[in-house]
């Protein structure tokens, strides 16, 4: 009677342990989001006896550098929040033939899904729910505005608008920089975009040099020549080396910033009481008033003993409510059509932040179709990284703007080629 | 206390003697040396040379997959993608144009930083062996740097070199103005050899030290004794029995500036442009930085550096040999 109450104990336990099905979830955080997330997922696992999801958050460092690898090597977590769909494609699991209602993410999250169509992976598959939708912009500092008496350019400005009055404040205040833009192609494309540049011929291909992306690359050339833009951020570094402004927005020194949306919390949380400031969403030029969409999704990886559990917790992630309550204290913008359009009570955020929300969110929908499709070329890194390097080259007068827009791209061609 | 630590260090060595002798007498003498060796052989093996192996492969293949089965063989296509130049004194002519710019920045970063840092640390050596007052204390102070972990280096010059940084606060207190250091091609690359003087020449001027310590007091006094002046004892006794130690300074300051990148990295990132992009930097950028990742290029560029450095090192090998056969 005693071994056979043992052997039943023992199979109940293996059966339980058939059942329980773990999943790690590599998460990498702006502000909040892995612990947003880990609050979550409790009333998913108590909706879904048996799946547990692990929450190990890591620095992005970790997501850009070492997830590649261990997927590389068919190992890794099973889910992970991610930024690099094109690069991670390959690895991505389509949860579509295991969720309940495709259709309906289909219907809300239909343009940012494309961005890990791409290579060898289905042309409908869902790879990805984006819970952190980024949006580029500009933020202007509307004390220095208000100080040296310019009227701040409104919604619809150019470029150029911005450049002239930012010029006039600088030059009124007397703090060190006009203008700058984070140096990486992501934030150079959305005014390239906006001077007319296609980015892509006809087959799909990037990187494409014509007149919209001549015409902005000497703009900001000669922007640079004539100090209105911050030659520290393109020449005070090398190849394709990120580098931001943040820290001169932040203290002050700098009149208008162009960014995007997820600098509005460290704004909020630095600059405080200090200088009031505004976001300025999409700045204009001849072509479109564009900015780059972006941001962070959540995935799946196809390398999982447990796709089915791992679908629901994508489906789970995709709800509407679920979204909104992530959304609300995360501070981001919601990639979700239906909260886009309903918006999002955000939790104890002051004046200008859900002012800035809403700038950067309305922004959104005016974005050009160019802007999401190299957000979602599976190779956009490679446009990302060489732009920053060529046209600084061109700024400190190594190359002249011809030699190194031919390099530019001449280097992403290669790139790709050496990828295929 | 202390014979019980005798008795179990000893009880340990004695758990050895046994399968040592066994061994001795199973493989004899001549091969009991491979037994010694081979536990460092193949540390040795499996950490170098298999890496250095690992790094020849990945140079014959092409694509941005980790896993070598996964990789397409390409021969010596990355080899010669590097090398296609018109001219090889003129990057803009080459297709990989910033590997050039790259091997023309390191040459002249080889030639400017050994340079200097040897005849700056052979002068400071010569100062320091002499009896001035608080030795010890300016001994510190150039061994001091070396201490520090590059990054840190990086960081506090950059601090000091900055558009708002200490030197040109200094400078602007002074009423002579600022300049923007590391903006401009040609002050950048000077600081890059600055800084990399600054935090390693102390531990040349340890060696050069060591050097002219070794050199015997009785020669000096002989000379002395002739009525030769100084500088004669200087250039006829000192530079002439020092010269085994500062070739062995050069061979180790050569291969180390060839090999720099985290101090520069840090302050200027190859900037502005690429005024300042070394050869490791190069192989980084196009091996892990940037996207699609081109391992068969970095692994190819890496080689062709290593090939260099080992021409320059035979080189001066064969200059110290040849001397000490004259000598």
């Amino acid at each position: 009677m005693k071994h056979t109450l043992t052997i039943s104990a023992l199979a109940l336990m293996a059966a339980g342990a058939a059942q329980a099905q773990e999943l790690r979830f590599m998460c990498y955080q702006d502000g909040v989001e892995c612990e947003a997330w880990a609050d979550a997922f409790a009333t998913f696992e108590a909706e879904n006896d048996g799946i547990t999801v692990i929450v190990d958050e890591v620095p992005y460092a970790a997501i850009i550098e070492s997830l590649p690898v261990q997927l590389e090597v068919g190992e890794g977590p099973d889910l992970a929040r991610v930024t690099d769909y094109g690069g991670l494609a390959r690895f991505l699991l389509d949860v579509r033939p295991h969720v309940s209602d495709a259709a309906s993410i289909d219907a809300r999250y239909g343009q940012s899904l494309a961005w890990s169509r791409v290579g060898d992976n289905a042309a409908d598959g869902i790879y990805h729910i984006v819970d952190q939708l980024t949006a580029t912009g500009g933020f202007a500092n509307a004390t220095l505005f208000e100080q040296a008496g310019v009227d701040m350019p409104g919604p619809g400005a150019t470029w150029d608008e911005w450049a002239e009055a930012s010029r006039a404040v600088r030059d009124a205040t007397g703090v060190d920089f006009a203008m700058a833009i984070d140096r990486t192609g992501h934030r150079f494309a959305a005014p390239a975009i906006s001077y007319g540049a296609a980015l892509f011929d006809d087959d799909g291909h990037a990187l494409v040099i014509d007149d919209g992306f001549r015409a902005f690359s000497e703009q900001f050339v000669g922007w640079h020549a004539d100090e209105t833009m911050a030659r520290d951020v393109w020449a005070g570094a090398g190849g394709g080396t990120y580098q931001d402004a943040a820290g001169e927005f932040i203290n002050a020194n700098l009149v208008m910033y162009y960014s995007g949306s997820w600098q509005i919390g460290r704004f909020d949380r630095d600059i405080g009481d200090a200088f009031d400031w505004v976001a300025t969403g999409g700045i204009c030029g001849p072509a479109a008033c564009t900015g780059m969409p972006g941001g962070a999704g959540i995935v799946g990886f196809n390398h999982t003993q447990h796709p089915e559990a791992v679908a629901k917790v994508m489906e789970f992630i995709a709800r509407d409510d679920v979204q909104a309550q992530v959304l609300a204290r995360t501070r981001n913008l919601p990639a979700n059509a239906n909260l886009q359009a309903e918006g999002i009570a955000y939790e104890g955020v002051s004046d200008d932040v859900a002012a800035a929300l809403t700038a950067f969110a309305s922004s959104v929908p005016g974005f050009s179709d160019t802007a999401f499709a190299l957000q979602g070329y599976q190779f956009n890194r490679a446009v990302y990284t060489t732009i920053p390097a060529r046209i600084t080259q061109a700024i400190v007068g190594e190359l002249s703007l011809d030699e190194a827009l031919e390099r530019l791209e001449q280097d992403v061609a290669d790139a790709i080629a050496a990828a295929q | 206390m202390i014979g019980a630590v005798r008795l179990i260090y000893e009880g340990a060595f004695n758990l050895f003697e046994g399968p040592m002798r066994w061994l001795q007498r199973s493989l004899g003498t001549q091969r009991m040396v491979w037994v010694f060796l081979l536990p460092n052989l193949l540390i040795f093996g499996l950490f170098t040379y298999l890496p250095i192996l690992l790094n020849a492969w990945y140079a014959g293949t092409s694509g941005d997959r980790i896993l070598l089965g996964d990789r397409p063989w390409v021969g010596a296509a990355n080899f010669a993608t590097l090398l296609d130049c018109e001219s090889y004194l003129n990057p803009n002519s080459c297709r990989r144009d910033l590997f050039w710019r790259a091997v023309h920045n390191t040459g002249w970063f080889v030639v400017l930083q050994v340079g200097f840092m040897v005849l700056l640390s052979l002068i400071a050596a010569l100062i320091l062996n002499r009896n001035i007052p608080l030795k010890g204390f300016f001994r510190a102070v150039f061994f001091y740097p070396v201490l520090l972990s590059p990054v840190v280096v990086a960081l506090i010059w950059k601090w000091i070199l900055q558009r708002n940084g200490v030197l040109n606060a200094g400078l602007d207190w002074a009423g002579m103005g600022t300049v923007n250091w590391l903006l401009d091609p040609n002050w950048a690359f000077f600081w890059i050899v600055f800084v990399s003087i600054w935090a390693n020449m102390g531990f040349y001027v340890l060696i050069l030290l060591a050097g002219l310590q070794a050199i015997p007091s009785d020669v000096y006094e002989a000379a002395e004794m002739d009525g030769t002046p100084a500088w004669r004892r200087l250039f006829r006794i000192t530079l002439p029995l020092l010269t085994p130690t500062l070739l062995v300074v050069m061979v180790l300051s050569l291969i180390r500036a060839v090999q720099a990148f985290d101090e520069i990295y840090v302050l200027t990132g190859g900037g502005p442009g690429s005024a300042t992009l070394l050869l490791i930097q190069y192989i980084y950028d196009v091996g892990f930085a940037t996207r699609p990742r081109q391992f068969g290029l970095a692994a190819a560029a890496s080689l062709m550096m290593a090939g260099v450095l080992m021409v320059l090192t035979l080189a001066q090998l064969a200059a110290t040999r040849k001397r000490g056969e004259d000598g």
